[in-house]
């Protein structure tokens, strides 16, 4: 039982952080951004590469990934989403442009960053044993502790700073938001960008732990929607609530039910399709969007 | 630097393509030889690593004039096409090779691909080198697919022997992705180890492909406390994964696979902890690999700026069908008689050290010499390489 409660822990605060930047863009712009998995890898491959290949400080690799990632989705947004918005009122345009952009970014880390899988050496040593009834390698309960860090700080600064209050506006209402003197293009721009960071962000912490490769994108953004789906779609709790529950479903589900073969995402699918039936706004979303 | 050394290497592929291209449409007839498998995706380490094997090769033989088939040297372009690891595209990948009038492909690298590309094949006269282990893709009436490399239920049998024998193995416990190729793996490794004797102490634990994280999957195949854990079918993204958790969650017994894994890979995924990790591999070993396939690693390395010791089971496919070829030129457009052909044909390995031959097997398998001869080299990983744990050859 303690392992799986430290599994679903450590699964449940990474997935949260990867649902948290998808969520917000959403939230923002109306925009599913399906290309959020390949900014994940881009995270982690700039990590592997200033902090695996170049040997600079962990800390310095995250902030590279970061800086990378606010810059390439400030550009993504400024170049692509906002013309696109403006120039187009049906929704599927945005959507057939990050599924574009998905399948670019995919196309430009496999001649950049090659097609192995990458991995970089471990940031702390050893493992906690508890009697082999709690089982963690320390980097993983030092990754998952950054991970909370990190969700708390998005948070803080979200409800306490300024540009913080200017996103949420515009995420409540953007005409409203316009009228109150929120500069809207301005504020887009850097939502997208705090969503591409935070994508690199856990990228870059994760790396320490999956290692990356080219093919991780995609099966990401399928993760993080199905996080998002379950807290509901736009909410910033909601997404944390959906990583949460996605990190502990998969915990129990891989413990219990692990002698019967792969079936524990056969019946997260499953319960999620009853879910959103009953309730398809997910847990904290409201019904009108 | 890396990225600087892989922009430098994909330039310098760039313009050598472009620069052998133009010489070939200059100097020789071109003869085209297809590659049909999985370049993109998760899995795109297994295809890529084919293309390139192909591409280097193709580039040295043109660099040097050409390859001489009866009284015609030819120069070699290699017509690829990325199946995604989808059975549908891995057909129109085939379908484009008829267009282009090719006889001979290499791939797909996966069984559901291979399966879906036969009936395309066997009506448009091609020959196909899949890496695949359906036996009946290989068995008659089928006769156009050759089996790439050596078979799970090949080489598990050896390695498990071995294991029992030196190093006391008594129970094992398998660990499988939850698609075909992997659990029909897993599956044939099972009953080859039950077969042997060996105590199977947990064969139902699959994970999904785009996992990430093994400590969750692992722990319950760990609480088994197997002597030997095997990856069934694991590919080189999972594998020093799910090797860091199994020695995290404190296994000490030996971990093993029947597929070829890369040595770099390992060592950027897992450090010392896959020290002792049994993979098969081809010829590359200091002990084992000739000066040729010294300077094919090297070509490789110059461009595409590293090698991938997944390579030294790939450099084959395409050896055998020109060796073949130079046996019967007839066969360039006649794969009847490349069949023929295949049951007598022998030339030395110029990969190898030693006497090693270029052969087809394949009677104990499927009845029908329809695998290349691929030496069974069992590697054991340490400190950053591969050493040579046993060779042993496939019938």
């Amino acid at each position: 039982m303690e392992q799986i409660l430290a599994n679903g822990v450590y699964l449940g605060s990474q997935y949260a952080m990867i649902a948290l930047g998808l969520t917000l863009i959403f939230a923002l712009m109306n925009v599913l951004n399906f290309a959020h998995g390949q900014m994940y890898v881009i995270g982690g491959f700039v990590t592997y590469t200033v902090y695996g290949q170049l040997g600079l400080p962990f800390v310095v690799a995250l902030v590279m990934s970061c800086v990378t990632l606010a810059i390439l989705g400030a550009l993504i947004e400024k170049f692509l989403f906002a013309p696109v918005i403006k120039g187009s009122a049906r929704e599927e345009s945005t959507m057939l442009l990050a599924a574009g952009i998905a399948f670019f970014l995919d196309a430009l880390i496999l001649i950049i960053f090659g097609e192995k899988q990458r991995g970089v050496p471990k940031i702390v040593n050893g493992v906690f044993n508890y009697d082999f009834r709690l089982i963690m390698p320390y980097d993983r309960i030092l990754i998952c502790g950054l991970a909370i860090l990190s969700i708390v700080a998005f948070i803080g600064l979200m409800q306490y700073t300024k540009t913080g209050r200017a996103l949420r506006a515009l995420a409540q209402d953007r005409t409203a938001a316009q009228l109150m003197g929120v500069n809207v293009d301005r504020y887009s721009m850097i939502g997208f960008a705090l969503g591409a960071m935070l994508a690199g962000l856990v990228g870059g912490l994760l790396v320490t732990i999956t290692g990356v490769n080219l093919g991780m994108g995609g099966p990401t953004s399928i993760k993080a929607f199905m996080m998002v789906m379950i807290g509901g779609a736009g909410v910033i709790s909601g997404a944390i609530w959906g990583g949460i529950i996605l990190g502990f479903m998969e915990a129990i589900g891989l413990a219990v039910l692990s002698q019967y073969g792969d079936i524990t995402y056969l019946l997260i699918f499953i319960s999620l399709m009853i879910f959103l039936a009953i309730r398809p706004q997910g847990l904290m979303g409201k019904p009108w969007g | 630097m890396q990225r600087r050394t892989l922009m430098k290497a994909a330039l310098t592929a760039v313009t050598l393509t472009a620069l052998g291209t133009s010489a070939a449409v200059a100097e020789n007839p071109v003869l085209k030889i297809g590659f049909v498998g999985v370049t993109s995706g998760p899995a795109a380490a297994w295809g890529i690593s084919n293309q390139r094997s192909m591409e280097t090769r193709a580039a040295w033989i043109n660099e040097t004039g050409g390859v001489t088939i009866g009284d015609t040297t030819y120069d070699i372009e290699i017509v690829s096409f990325d199946d995604q690891k989808d059975p549908k595209r891995a057909i129109a990948g085939m379908e484009k090779m008829a267009q282009e009038g090719i006889h001979y492909v290499v791939g797909p690298n996966v069984d559901d691909g291979a399966a879906a590309v036969r009936p395309v094949a066997e009506a448009n006269g091609i020959m196909y080198f899949p890496y695949a282990f359906p036996k009946s893709l290989y068995e008659p009436p089928a006769s156009n697919a050759v089996l790439g490399m050596v078979a799970n239920y090949q080489s598990g049998p050896a390695i498990y022997k071995y294991l029992m024998d030196e190093k006391g193995v008594k129970s094992v416990a398998f660990i499988a992705a939850n698609e075909s190729d992997p659990l029909s793996q897993r599956d044939g490794g099972v009953a080859a180890a039950e077969a042997l004797g060996l105590d199977v102490v947990s064969a139902n634990v699959t994970y999904q492909v785009d996992t990430t994280d093994f400590t969750p999957v692992l722990t319950p195949v760990m609480r088994t406390r197997p002597d030997l854990l095997v990856l069934s079918g694991v590919s080189p993204a999972n594998a020093p994964q799910l090797i860091r958790s199994a020695r995290e969650l404190g296994f000490e017994g030996i971990i093993s696979t029947e597929t070829a894994q890369d040595a770099g890979v390992l060592a950027e995924g897992a450090g010392d902890l896959a020290n002792g990790f049994i993979s098969v591999g081809g010829a590359s070993t200091p002990e084992l690999a000739s000066p040729m396939m010294n300077e094919f690693v090297q070509r490789y390395t110059d461009m595409f700026g590293e090698y991938n010791d997944e390579s030294n089971t790939k450099v084959y496919a395409l050896e055998y069908i020109l060796e073949t070829l130079k046996a019967d030129p007839a066969a360039i457009s006649d794969v009847d008689a490349f069949k023929t052909t295949m049951d007598s044909f022998e030339a030395p390995n110029p990969y190898m050290n030693g006497d090693a031959k270029l052969r087809y097997v394949g009677m104990s398998s499927f009845g029908q010499k329809r695998q290349v001869a691929v030496p069974l080299v069992v590697n054991v990983y340490k400190d950053g390489a591969f050493e040579t744990l046993f060779v042993a050859e496939v019938d």
